[in-house]
């Protein structure tokens, strides 16, 4: 993708290796200011290691990640103070902290109690299920309100960029609709940009404006929603017939 | 013998003891410890009740500030003791009795500072060397960490042993002064007490501010999750230094204790097993939990100094069987109650 003064967040051909296992290979792609943006593909095609990549937690050995502009190589707690939250994944919420201490987690940094105070009460109006609930110990909640939880935390420190690990994973079916549904109105209504990576892919297509396919490392598709759904793509690549070789030169168009 | 496993299984770790309300087993725990400390100090008398007191106070100390680290933030340090014997020898050193003589087989520096005036030093100087190492060992994570601090508590006992120049080796350091404030000396065991019971309200006191603050839960995060922590904008590296630079701050100031009460200090009073014994308390009294700390030190006072009195116990296997019966203490204790008296975690 070409760098274009929309495009947020730029990854340019980056590859991430741990010892001889090259998990992301020349992956590039481009999330734009506002846009909800979803990478799918099989388990180990490097969906997560994309995010971390981005957060500086996975060793990047070659290319490069820019961020309104500016190329990203601070630490993981300074990409933070850049607007960039991530969600991990597996909720990973703290068990023996309170909901409100959890969600405090999030901007415990900021010295300013009445805006740290304001952008509580905001999260908390997004997620009504933690209101009436805030001195309940985060251990107590179930694995979906233990999710919003983690979204929530990660909206308190008003990211214009929220990074979403696997949000619904290992959630009962009725849950992740909830939780499809706040990320789409977390985009909406808070106009948050999101990379999302997701295994759910009817939920995450529903949700999101584009999508990149992920296979061995390397993207083998992009496109909106529709475009995806009318390949078979998806079912190749879960199905293992793809080659990513033989797609390097069509991405390279997109 | 299947029997006997099954009865175990059922008492043990997923047993009633391990389910009843911790409010409940907190209490249990506080009313039996105290009562068993009333009843000893009923029956041994002021005397022996004032030494008692004084070496709870100096183990409290030291098991209230590893908490922070181990209990508190995750860091599973064995090492605890290097910090203890650095307060200590740096006590000893800077206010022995320079008129004293030493021996003559080894002379050290005498410089004969004030209590007062070496205090500080002991305190800064075991901090000093907690930064040193903490940068080292912020590299580290779980059992890595174990061995590392394990290899400083060895180094350390090393140095007291063999830097023979400053600490006189295993000949050790003699007339260490006590607290004296201008002409009044805390010469008495009454006053040194109270002076020891001060200096654990404080400790206990800063310990607790750190564990109620933003700082301390800052702490508990990093004990369950480092890398999500990390993500949220926080220096992990940093705040665990900071954590075991306190921490060891607070030993050196247990050492300092130790050095002038005793009024001589040698290298073994800082052996590995003494810190063993110190982790042995923490887990006693309950990981993450100051009161437990401080219910574990006395636990382990009321026990060690208790056997003395065992009437079948010849008195030259006393100090054997009380690192035997703390060992089966804690085994048993892992069995029924992992968390410890009134602890949080498990290890």
């Amino acid at each position: 993708m070409n760098a274009s003064s929309d495009v947020s967040l730029e990854l340019t051909d980056i590859a991430v290796h741990y010892g001889a296992v090259r998990a992301l290979d020349g992956v590039s792609l481009g999330v734009s200011q506002g846009e909800a943006v979803a990478v799918m593909g099989p388990n180990g095609a490097g969906k997560s290691t994309v995010l971390k990549a981005i957060m500086g937690l996975a060793p990047v050995v070659a290319g490069e990640v820019h961020w309104r502009g500016r190329r990203l190589e601070a630490e993981t707690h300074e990409i933070v103070k850049e607007g960039i939250c991530f969600v991990p994944q597996g909720r990973r919420v703290f068990t023996h902290l309170s909901i409100e201490e959890n969600l405090e987690m999030g901007c415990l940094y900021l010295a300013d109690e009445v805006e740290k105070r304001r952008r509580l009460e905001s999260v908390v109006e997004l997620f009504p299920i933690l209101h009436g609930k805030r001195r309940d110990m985060a251990s107590q909640m179930s694995g979906g309100q233990q999710q919003m939880l983690a979204i929530g935390r990660g909206l308190m420190g008003n990211p214009d960029l929220l990074l979403l690990d696997e949000p619904t994973l290992g959630l009962a079916p009725i849950v992740v609709g909830e939780v499809f549904e706040k990320v789409r109105e977390i985009s909406d209504r808070l106009e948050t940009t999101i990379l999302i990576v997701e295994h759910n892919i009817k939920g995450v297509l529903e949700i999101v404006d584009r999508g990149y396919v992920l296979d061995k490392g390397r993207i083998v598709h992009e496109g909106t929603p529709d475009s995806i759904r009318e390949t078979n793509i998806l079912t190749d690549v879960f199905l293992g017939r793809v080659n990513p070789e033989q797609y390097e030169g069509e991405i390279g168009q997109l | 013998m299947s029997q006997l496993s099954e009865s175990i299984r059922g008492l043990g770790a997923s047993g009633p003891l391990r389910r009843m309300p911790r409010a409940n087993v907190e209490r249990i725990a506080t009313v039996v410890v105290l009562g068993w400390a009333m009843g000893f100090m009923l029956w041994q008398g002021a005397g022996f009740t004032i030494t008692l007191t004084t070496i709870f106070a100096i183990w409290a100390i030291l098991a209230v500030s590893l908490n922070l680290v181990v209990g508190f933030t995750g860091l599973l340090s064995v090492g605890h003791i290097g910090f203890f014997g650095i307060g200590a020898y740096t006590m000893a050193i800077l206010a022995s009795d320079a008129s004293y003589d030493q021996l003559r087989t080894e002379s050290i520096p005498t410089p004969d500072w004030p209590f007062f005036a070496a205090l500080p030093i002991c305190i800064a100087l075991a901090g000093l060397v907690a930064l040193g190492v903490g940068i080292v060992f912020n590299r580290f994570r779980d059992d890595i960490f174990v061995l590392v601090s394990f290899g400083f508590a060895i180094i350390a006992f090393s140095f007291f042993l063999n830097l023979r120049e400053l600490t006189r080796g295993a000949f050790g350091i003699h007339e260490i002064p006590r607290p004296a404030f201008g002409s009044w000396a805390l010469d008495g065991e009454v006053e040194f007490l109270v002076f020891a019971l001060i200096c654990l309200a404080l400790v206990v006191l800063i310990c607790w501010l750190i564990v109620t603050s933003s700082f301390g839960r800052v702490l508990t995060a990093i004990r369950e999750d480092e890398e999500a922590i990390a993500v949220f904008g926080y220096r992990v590296t940093h705040f665990k230094l900071a954590v075991w630079v306190l921490s060891a701050m607070m030993a050196g100031l247990a050492g300092a204790l130790l050095a002038s009460w005793t009024s001589f200090i040698d290298p073994n009073s800082f052996i590995l097993l003494e810190s063993m014994l110190l982790i042995a308390i923490v887990i006693l009294g309950g990981l993450a939990t100051i009161w437990g700390s401080l219910l574990g030190a006395m636990a382990f006072v009321l026990l060690e100094e208790g056997m003395r009195f065992l009437p079948f116990l010849p008195p030259e296997f006393v100090g054997q069987a009380r690192q035997v019966v703390l060992g089966v203490l804690l085994v048993v204790l892992m069995l029924f109650r992992p968390q410890g008296l009134v602890g949080r975690y498990r290890l």
